[in-house]
């Protein structure tokens, strides 16, 4: 039992961190824009899909370093050119604009690299076993993908509490048009933030490439769980998305682990079912199957019990 | 977003034909349509047209005229379709007598049960509250059909026979023709009646609470009841919509309800525009047409439709409706006319410069695509070798020059339609 | 004689900042009461508490003698009590008609009703044409809302809000950012559509306030400090000092 919570927390614990590298760039964006970007993650997937190629010429660690800057470009032309110029239409526009854009990724990366999953590994060096503990190995490169998470995660706080930029990103967060006047370059602030914010999207599909698949779908996959990171942590709190990262993180690795079932429930409190009835389904319900659904659940309870989230301050 | 497709009030006893023209229109061509274009394929694709038409208008009735934007439209549309085939299915087995057409009506009043559900508490905000909630709902039922496999038959889905039920008239629907019609009769009534709703106070109240939600409430409304009664009769007719999906196709799946269908009814309502009451139907028979003609000459008609959408969000937003209304002054002040050359000039360089996009597009899928050492391929009936220099060097000389020249044309039809659109002395302020 | 409107020990603070500091106010029925202070005194806030828009911190508020405290706007509209916005805040993209006709639906009866076709109701039709005559904009039905001057969008503004024959209207500043002539057509405007109603105004343009107002209040720092007829309030010493003393203060 130990070592299965040992390993369901430290596994919960490196898919926290690498969704709050999203959810850290989506929920920078719309406090700043207001937009919520329903491509995020389609940059995430172009992170990893970029990496991919660039690994077969120069090899794994410059696609670590070039495929985030690319898309951080890709993105920020996204913004200049596309999101900007749909702003006129207002925000509804802004959404299905992004929406759409997420479709388009879809079919571009089909176009391009093909329905299949592409064979991107991790590095040689890191294709050892770390440690073993009660019998089960934990791979060098999950600790390498919490590493990196780690580090990103200190270089952004040290980044906005620290650095000029920092503060004045936290003045745009909280007050937009305040710091309009104090004589910023609001639009250059932007799309400076949706590049990084895609930047780092595109990190996150680097490192998780290797590990999650590299697939046409991986965008689909991880991105309504951004989306709702990003609403139970509270919108435009950069410190409800950590939380809700981690706790999502946890959430889905422990309920796969703990395989429990409604049965089970049932029969301590010594209830019996009939297991012919229409309703056996639910009877047979384990923890693991549900899974997918708990932070869609999560996501709806929140919305409608506390708009703002776990720590926002503003309603959505 | 205008309403420049209604009567507006002060015309309120236009005369009979032109109140009743444009339905009896309607019925003639949907009686007509399928003696026209009669084969099977063509039935195929006018049935799925008649659903999604009926599926994109209620998707309407929230986004267009109530102002919520939702993504999981799909929801109340695929549990429609799942209970209407758990029907067919009662209805084969005789545990209820029903005659098949009346189906519908039950997967209507499925949605609408969903509708008032969920809509009790998502209806509260509007805007990206409610983006989000919807967003969340789709989710956890597309993800919850998949755990209840005894409801929802798991990736196979649910199945039925729509012949089995007891039969009027001699009609059994075993003919998709006898099923076109059945389509044909629904979509009729639904679109009359979402026409007939958005004439109601309830209707121009939605308009109102999404024009301005604050303001409704000071002149005695809830902007949450607006919603919500908008919601639940948005369900109500997605609801009808999956009930004739399950007529049609005999199979229910959870694609029906996920992520993909709720983001494909944004895609027609929003193609089409939601500016107008026809703008889904336009869009929903494009979408149509695209998905089943297309796919049949490319496998990659996705992408364009992708692109098509992202450019219509970005130029377009009133949608193609709206293009079509943008000539409604010219065509008031009889000025078309002036238009045709100038479009005519414009048009064939850009079509030049698509083919050429086109082309390229579809050669390097070729190339990517086909079985390796197959480097023919076919285009348009042409026949020519992708690992060849000559045909790339005419797709990008197609491109460019189509593109070139458009370039060239675009003032002569600025300036066309300038001239088309100039207002006569008599109306000034009529925006286009 | 109950009154339109009774505040009694009205509270409201944002944080910890108290906007509204106790107000005390009767407004009789039928009366034309203008509620006039210095800019940042609190009337807007006190026609946004009146009307429904924020809710109390304490007290209460009372309309036709029946409390009214922090019912949402709907209710209180219901009630009888209609209103408009210093920023004009119409239904853009839909006609001058469609406005003045949601404006009127409530008091019709149609509730949320599905079932009525708008275009047919002929009484309704017609007293919406009456009320575009009323205003003057009559020739401008079919235009969006959106799309009008400024000066046709206050007196839309001003037409919805009317237009439902609510018993107590409250203005807040119609003639803001107006000419001198188009504030001559809103004061006969008001005049005209608020006959035999109570009538409250926010009011910058004393002009105006001293023209229409049969009594005057004034709001200084969240309190009312007199409330008066027009001549007594002019001559009132209280009154010239605070309020012409936070005028100079702020220029």
């Amino acid at each position: 039992m130990s070592e299965l919570l040992f390993f369901s927390l430290l596994n919960g614990i490196v898919t926290g961190l690498l969704l709050f590298m999203l959810a850290s760039g989506l929920t920078l964006i719309f406090s700043m824009m207001g937009v919520l970007n329903f491509a995020h993650a389609s940059f995430y997937m172009l992170g990893a899909y970029f990496a991919y190629t660039i690994s077969l010429y120069v090899g794994f660690w410059l696609g670590l370093i070039l495929a985030p800057l690319l898309v951080g470009v890709l993105g920020a032309l996204v913004e200049r050119y596309g999101l900007r110029y749909v702003h006129r239409w207002g925000h509804v526009a802004e959404l299905i604009f992004t929406f759409g854009l997420a479709f388009l990724i879809e079919e571009v990366v089909q176009f391009i690299w093909g329905k299949e999953t592409k064979a991107y590994h991790e590095p040689e060096i890191l294709q050892f076993s770390l440690f073993t503990f009660f019998g089960q190995d934990f791979p060098a490169y999950k600790a390498f993908m919490l590493l990196v998470s780690i580090a990103i995660f200190i270089v952004l706080l040290l980044i906005l509490t620290r650095s000029r930029i920092g503060l004045i990103i936290q003045a745009a967060i909280t007050h937009p048009n305040m710091t309009a006047m104090l004589g910023h370059n609001v639009p250059l602030v932007f799309m400076g933030v949706f590049g990084v914010g895609c930047a780092l999207a595109g990190l996150a599909g680097v490192i998780a490439g290797p590990a999650l698949g590299t697939f046409p779908g991986m965008a689909v996959v991880l991105g309504s769980i951004v989306f709702v990171i990003v609403v139970v942590g509270g919108l435009g709190s950069l410190t409800g998305a950590f939380v809700a990262s981690l706790l999502i993180g946890l959430l889905q690795t422990f309920a796969i682990a703990l395989d429990y079932s409604v049965s089970d429930l049932l029969a301590v409190l010594n209830i019996s079912v009939d297991a012919e009835s229409a309703l056996r389904d639910l009877w047979a319900l384990s923890l693991p199957q549900v899974a997918p659904i708990l932070p869609y659940l999560l996501l709806v309870l929140i919305l409608i019990f506390r708009p703002t989230g776990l720590f926002g301050k503003r309603e959505t | 977003m205008t309403d420049t497709t209604h009567l507006n009030g002060g015309e309120a006893t236009a005369p009979l034909v032109k109140r009743l023209g444009p339905w009896i229109g309607l019925a003639a061509l949907l009686v007509v349509l399928p003696m026209i274009f009669s084969t099977n394929s063509a039935i195929y694709t006018m049935n799925l047209m008649g659903i999604f038409v009926v599926f994109a208008l209620s998707y309407n009735m929230l986004l267009g005229q109530g102002g919520m934007l939702s993504f999981g439209h799909a929801v109340y549309f695929g549990l429609g379709g799942f209970m209407s085939m758990h029907l067919v299915n009662y209805i084969e087995e005789e545990i209820f007598v029903l005659p098949i057409f009346l189906v519908p009506i039950f997967g209507g009043l499925i949605g609408l049960v969903f509708g008032v559900i969920i809509g009790s508490f998502s209806t509260r905000r509007a805007g990206t509250v409610f983006a989000m909630i919807s967003l969340g709902i789709g989710e956890l039922m597309a993800a919850s059909s998949l755990i209840f496999v005894a409801f929802f038959g798991g990736e196979e889905g649910v199945s039925g026979d729509r012949t089995m039920g007891p039969n009027i008239l001699g009609v059994d629907f075993a003919q998709d023709i006898e099923v076109y019609y059945l389509i044909a009769a629904w979509a009729f009534v639904t679109i009359l009646l979402m026409y007939l709703f958005s004439r109601t106070p309830m209707g121009r109240m939605a308009n109102a609470v999404r024009d301005n939600e604050e303001r409704a409430e000071f002149i005695g409304y809830s902007q949450r009841k607006v919603r919500f009664i908008s919601f639940c009769a948005s369900g109500f007719f997605a609801g009808i919509a999956g009930g004739l999906f399950a007529i049609n196709f005999e199979i229910v799946t959870e694609e029906n309800l996920n992520a993909m269908t709720s983001g494909v009814v944004l895609l027609m309502a929003y193609i089409g525009g939601v500016g107008f009451f026809i703008g889904p139907i336009i869009g929903a028979v494009v979408f149509t047409l695209l998905q089943t003609l297309l796919s049949n000459y490319t496998e990659i008609w996705q992408l364009y439709v992708g692109v098509l959408f992202v450019l219509t969000v970005m130029y377009v937003p009133q949608g193609l409706t709206g293009i079509l209304a943008m000539h409604g002054p010219a065509f008031r002040m009889q000025r078309l006319g002036i238009l045709v050359v100038p479009y005519i000039r414009a048009g064939l360089p850009t079509a030049l410069m698509l083919c050429g996009i086109i082309g390229f597009l579809e050669m390097i899928h070729h190339l990517r695509a086909a079985a390796v050492g197959e480097t023919g391929m076919s285009l348009a009936g042409i026949e020519f070798d992708t690992h060849a220099v000559m045909p790339w060097v005419v797709v990008v000389l197609m491109g460019s020059v189509g593109a070139f020249l458009t370039k060239t044309q675009m003032p002569q039809l600025r300036e066309a339609w300038d001239q088309a659109n100039a207002p006569l002395a008599s109306d000034k302020g009529v925006t286009s | 004689m109950t009154s339109a409107i009774a505040l009694k020990g009205v509270v409201k603070s944002f944080g910890p900042t108290q906007i509204i500091r106790g107000v005390d106010l009767d407004i009789r029925q039928g009366e034309r009461h203008a509620i006039i202070g210095p800019n940042g005194a609190g009337k807007s806030t006190l026609f946004h508490l009146i009307s429904g828009r924020y809710t109390l911190t304490g007290g209460s508020v009372h309309l036709k003698g029946e409390e009214i405290s922090n019912l949402p706007p709907y209710e209180i509209y219901r009630k009888g009590l209609s209103r408009s916005f210093q920023v004009t805040n119409l239904f853009p993209q839909m006609s001058v008609f469609e406005n003045v006709r949601c404006g009127l639906m409530w008091v019709k009866n149609y509730r949320y009703s599905f079932w009525h076709l708008v275009d047919r109701e002929r009484d309704l039709n017609r007293r919406v044409m009456e009320v575009l005559e009323e205003i003057g904009l009559a020739n401008r039905q079919h235009v969006p809302a959106g799309v009008l001057t400024y000066a046709e969008q206050r007196a839309l503004e001003i037409g919805i809000a009317a237009a439902g024959g609510a018993d107590v209207i409250m203005l807040d500043e119609p003639t803001a950012g107006m000419s001198h002539s188009e504030t001559d057509q809103a004061i006969s405007l008001i005049r005209k559509v608020t006959e035999g109603r109570t009538l409250v105004m926010v009011e910058h343009d004393m002009g105006v306030v001293f023209d229409l107002a049969d009594r005057i209040s004034v709001l200084v720092y969240g309190e009312i400090i007199a409330t008066d007829t027009p001549e007594n309030i002019r001559n009132n010493k209280a009154v010239q000092e605070a309020y012409l003393g936070a005028e100079a203060e702020h220029a």
